[in-house]
C-alpha cells in the first residue's frame, strides 16, 4: 500500500505575514516569520492560544494565500491546497453521512484514484477494523480521531499537518495515539508539523520545538531535541528544556 | 434509522422502536383473532338488515366486508398484524355503524350524507374516470413538484455559495416568494397561453420557495470545515457542492421538499378547479355541480390517498439518503 516513491516534503516559510479584518479593523496575526522545515522533521509548534499557529497551518496547507512573504514547499511556491500537505484538525470533522470507511476513502474519492487495499489497510492500521460499516456518530472520540487520522494517512502525504489533533482526547487515549504517531513517522518518515498545546507532547515527539510570541505572532525560539525515542518523560535533560520552553511561554521559572 | 449495523454500538440515549410500539400498547393476545370476525358483523348488518331506501351496490359492499374478513382471520398469525389490529376492528365497527346509521335507519339528511354503497357504486361504476382523473393529477403534480424542487435547491445553493448570486436574486426572492402563489393565478392564465403551462409554472413556484429557503439555509450552516479538510485534499467546487454541501445540508432540504410538496396539493387543486379541465380537482367540481356528492366523496378519497401515497414516498427515499442521522422522524 505504501508508495514506495514517497519522499517527504520540505517547507520553507520567507518573512511570511499574515492578518484579518475583524470587526472592521485589519489585526495582524503573523508577522515576519522564517521558518525552514527539512524534509522528514517532525516539528511541534507551541505558543499563546490565539496568537496564530493555526493561521500558519492554513497558509502551510495552502487554504489561504500569505499577505506578505513567500511559502515553499521543496523549493517552488505554494499556490493552493494539495493532496500531499494533508491537515488533520482538532475536531475529528468526520462527515457524518459516511461511513467510516467512506471517511478514510474520501481522498481517493476525490481524485478518483480508487486504492480499496491501501484504505482497508490504514483502518486496520488505526485500530478501526470491524468499525467500517459504522457511522461517524457511533464512534468514540478516540476512535473518531483515529479515524481522521486515517483518511489523513491513507493516500500517504508527503507533509502531515496537525492542529492540536489530540487536544480533546482523554489522557490515555492521548498516550496511546502518541505512541501511534510517532510509530507512524519512524516507518514513513513524512515530515510533521504539528500544533499542540503541551509542551512535554512536543518534547516527547518533536525533532524540533518551535515557540512563538503572542498576536502577532513570530518565531521566539527553535530547539533542536537531540534525544534519541523512545523518550521518557522523566528524563532530566527533558525536564530542563521543558522548564526553558514554559518560561519562554511566558510562565515564571519556579512554576 | 434504516440502517444496521453489524456490530453492537448502541446510543444510550435513543430509545429502542420496541419500547414505543403499539404491539405494546396493546399486550393482549386475543385482540389480532378479533380483527376478521368485526369485519363479519359489518357484512352481517350490511347484508340482512334491509335498506331504508333503494340503494345500489349493498350486495357488493357486503362481499367487500366479508372478503376482509376472510383475509384478517389468516392474518392474526402474522407477528406484524397484532400491531393493526385495533385499527383494523375499529374500522369496521365504524364501517358498521356508518351502514347501520345512514343505509339502514336515514338519521342524516340525504343527499349531502351519502351510505358506504354508494360510495362502492362510484368506484365500481366510475372508476375509470376517476383512474383517469388520477392520472392527470399526478402528472401535472409530477411535472410542477420536480421542476419546482429542482430549480429551488439549484438557487439555495447558489444563494448560500455565491454573494453574487446572493446579491441580485435574493431581492426577488424576497419579494416573489412569500406570495401565495394562488394569487398569481389569474395573472399566470392571461399572460400564458395555455392553462396547463400556467399550471405548471405556478405549481413549481409554489414547491420551490420553500425548497429555496431551506437549501439555502442548510448551506449556510455548513461546517467549513468540511470544506476545508476536502479542500486540502484537492476537491475542486464541483466536489464541494455535489459531494459535501449537498449532503450535509440534506436533512434541511429534505424538509423544504416536504413543504413543497403540501404547497403544491394546494396548488394542483386550485387550478384544476379553476383552470385545468382534467384531473381530481376537476372532477370534484363537476360532481358538485351536479350534485354527486358520493362522486364527490370517491374524488376526496382517491385524492387524500394520492396526497399521502406520495409524502410516504418522499419520506421513504429521505430514510434511504439521510440513513446515517442518530434519530428522524417516522411517517
Ligand atoms: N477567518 C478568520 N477571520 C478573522 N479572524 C481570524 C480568522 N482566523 C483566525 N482569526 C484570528 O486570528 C488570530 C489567530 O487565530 P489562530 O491562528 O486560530 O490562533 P491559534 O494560535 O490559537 O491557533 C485570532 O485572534 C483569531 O481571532
Ligand atoms: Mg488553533
Amino acid at each position: 500500500m505504501v508508495n514506495a516513491t514517497m519522499t517527504p516534503l520540505g517547507i520553507q516559510l520567507d518573512n511570511v505575514s499574515h492578518g484579518y479584518d475583524i470587526g472592521g479593523r485589519f489585526t495582524p496575526v503573523l508577522e515576519n516569520v522564517n521558518l525552514n522545515i527539512a524534509p522528514g522533521e517532525f516539528i511541534a509548534l507551541l505558543g499563546p492560544s490565539g496568537c496564530g499557529k493555526s493561521t500558519l497551518l492554513r497558509l502551510v496547507a495552502g487554504l489561504e494565500a500569505p499577505h506578505a512573504g513567500r511559502i515553499l514547499a521543496d523549493g517552488a511556491p505554494i499556490t493552493g491546497p494539495g493532496p500531499d500537505r494533508i491537515v488533520m484538525f482538532q475536531d475529528p470533522t468526520l462527515y457524518p453521512w459516511r461511513s467510516v470507511r467512506a471517511n478514510v476513502a474520501l481522498s481517493q474519492d476525490i481524485s478518483g484514484r480508487v486504492d480499496n487495499a491501501a484504505v482497508d489497510a490504514t483502518i486496520a492500521m488505526v485500530g478501526l477494523q470491524g468499525f467500517e460499516r459504522a457511522w461517524p456518530h457511533q464512534l468514540s472520540g478516540g476512535m473518531a480521531q483515529r479515524a481522521a487520522l486515517a483518511r489523513a494517512l491513507v493516500n500517504n502525504p508527503r507533509l502531515l499537518i496537525l492542529d492540536e489533533p489530540l487536544g480533546k482526547l482523554d489522557s490515555l487515549t492521548r498516550l496511546t495515539m502518541q505512541t501511534e504517531l510517532l510509530r507512524l513517522w519512524q516507518d514513513r518518515g513524512f515530515t510533521v508539523i504539528m500544533v499542540t498545546h503541551d509542551v512535554e507532547e512536543a518534547l516527547l515527539l518533536a525533532t524540533r520545538v518551535i515557540t512563538f510570541s503572542s498576536r502577532p505572532a513570530s518565531v521566539v525560539s527553535d530547539i533542536n531535541i537531540d534525544l534519541p525515542y523512545h523518550r521518557h518523560r522523566d528524563d532530566p535533560h527533558l525536564l530542563a528544556l521543558r522548564r526553558d520552553i514554559l518560561v519562554q511561554l511566558g510562565h515564571s521559572a519556579d512554576w | 434509522m434504516t440502517q444496521t449495523t453489524s456490530f453492537p454500538i448502541h446510543d444510550i440515549d435513543t430509545v429502542p422502536e420496541a419500547a414505543i410500539s403499539p404491539r405494546k400498547a396493546w399486550p393482549s393476545g386475543l385482540l389480532p383473532w378479533l380483527a376478521g370476525p368485526a369485519w363479519f358483523v359489518a357484512a352481517f348488518v350490511t347484508w340482512f338488515w334491509p335498506d331504508a331506501d333503494d340503494f345500489p351496490a349493498t350486495d357488493s359492499l357486503a362481499i367487500v366486508f366479508a372478503i376482509m374478513g376472510i383475509i384478517l382471520v389468516p392474518a392474526a398469525l402474522l407477528r406484524r398484524f397484532s400491531a393493526k389490529a385495533p385499527w383494523m376492528i375499529a374500522l369496521a365497527l365504524g364501517f358498521a355503524a356508518w351502514e347501520g346509521v345512514q343505509a339502514k335507519l336515514l338519521l342524516l339528511p340525504r343527499p349531502f350524507f351519502g351510505t358506504p354503497q354508494d360510495l362502492l357504486d362510484v368506484f365500481m361504476t366510475d372508476w375509470h374516470k376517476l383512474g383517469d382523473s388520477l392520472l392527470h393529477s399526478l402528472g401535472l403534480l409530477a411535472v410542477g413538484y420536480i421542476t419546482g424542487s429542482l430549480l429551488g435547491i439549484a438557487i439555495g445553493v447558489g444563494l448560500g455559495r455565491s454573494a453574487r448570486f446572493r446579491y441580485w436574486v435574493q431581492p426577488v426572492i424576497r419579494l416573489v416568494g412569500p406570495l401565495p402563489p394562488v394569487a398569481l393565478l389569474p395573472l399566470a392564465f392571461v399572460i400564458i397561453p395555455s392553462s396547463w403551462a400556467a399550471s405548471e409554472a405556478l405549481m413549481a413556484l409554489a414547491s420551490a420557495f420553500p425548497v429555496i429557503v431551506l437549501t439555502w439555509s442548510g448551506i449556510s450552516a455548513v461546517d467549513p470545515a468540511y470544506y476545508d479538510v476536502a479542500r486540502t485534499m484537492g476537491a475542486r467546487d464541483r466536489f464541494l457542492v455535489f459531494r459535501v454541501a449537498l449532503p450535509a445540508a440534506a436533512p434541511q432540504i429534505f424538509v423544504g421538499l416536504f413543504m413543497g410538496l403540501g404547497m403544491s396539493f394546494a396548488m394542483l387543486v386550485v387550478a384544476e378547479m379553476l383552470g385545468v379541465k382534467s384531473g381530481l380537482g376537476f372532477y370534484m367540481q363537476w360532481a358538485q355541480g351536479w350534485a354527486a356528492y358520493p362522486n364527490m366523496y370517491a374524488a376526496l378519497v382517491v385524492m387524500s390517498l394520492m396526497c399521502t401515497g406520495l409524502i410516504t414516498i418522499l419520506f421513504r427515499i429521505r430514510d434511504r439518503i439521510l440513513g446515517w442521522q442518530k434519530d428522524g422522524l417516522k411517517w
